[in-house]
């Protein structure tokens, strides 16, 4: 029951963060409301016994990414860009498909067979250790290849908005 | 008594959540921002059954994914700043040329 209660609470919390980052007039307040879900997120990742993922959700989604969003918002000068409507349909056409999203979803979620197996243990208590052992053999054992491809992309991804912003020499 | 559907269901709200902002709102920030949330809400549903089937796979797999989700942010931003010093705002409306 405890459980039940937690998990409601926190889901309460990350849908109204979520809601506050998509309503927010100023972008400063929607990034901050975007880091309150990413942390909140990272204490279900907690609760599901994922202590690895949670602890790299904060210092890469909620650390670094939210801050370099913070950085260009300001840097930009664009927390309160004029509201623009070139397209007046455009609003309710993107309510309408969200609906129609969220029926979908909703009911593939209910359609399928239900099964006891599903359900989260309450007291899983992981052991933070065993969880990074287990982890760090499965992804340099059976996931090696995919690793280094993703240190590529960090490279190349580097190196792309290092040459973005370059400043073109004169001449 | 919290089942694997409870998670499912909250990652798809927060999905959706994330497609009306793409959809809806013109702030190219704001739109960087929703597609974070919904790689977040697709993590969230990876880990619930990694938890599920006590398998390590979905964990490895968010870990690729909020890499990837890292990368992206960068060019992306790096992207947005060179537009605005060309063009000098952010209108999403007004990126209509590949060379400007």
């Amino acid at each position: 029951m405890t459980d039940l209660i937690v998990f409601l609470v926190l889901s309460l919390v990350a849908i109204a963060s979520a809601l506050g980052m998509l309503f927010s007039r100023n972008t400063v307040y929607s990034a901050l409301f975007l880091v309150l879900n990413f942390v909140v997120v990272a204490v279900f990742y907690l609760l599901l016994g994922a202590p690895f993922i949670a602890m790299a959700q904060i210092t890469v989604y909620a650390g670094a990414i939210m801050v370099l969003f913070l950085f260009v918002i300001m840097l930009l000068g664009a927390e309160n860009l004029p509201p623009s409507e070139v397209l007046p349909w455009q609003r309710p056409l993107a309510i309408l498909l969200s609906t129609i999203l969220a029926i979908e979803s909703i009911y593939l979620v209910f359609a399928r067979a239900r099964s006891d197996a599903s359900i989260i243990s309450p007291d899983a208590s992981v052991n933070t250790i065993e969880n990074l052992r287990e982890m760090a053999m499965t992804l340099f054992n059976q996931f090696l290849l995919p690793f280094e491809v993703t240190s590529i992309l960090l490279l190349v991804a580097m190196v792309g908005a290092i040459v973005l912003n370059k400043r073109e020499k004169a001449g | 008594m919290v089942t694997v559907d409870y998670y499912v269901v909250l990652s798809a709200i927060l999905f959706i959540i994330g497609a009306l902002g793409v959809l809806s709102r013109r702030n190219p920030l704001i739109i960087f921002m929703s597609i974070e949330l919904m790689l977040n809400a697709a993590n969230l549903a990876f880990v619930a059954f990694s938890s599920v089937y006590e398998s390590f796979t979905g964990q490895i797999f968010v870990f690729f994914v909020i890499a990837v989700a890292a990368a992206e942010v960068a060019v992306g931003l790096a992207l947005l700043v060179e537009i605005f010093k060309s063009k000098k705002n952010i209108n999403i409306d007004e990126m209509n040329s590949l060379k400007g």
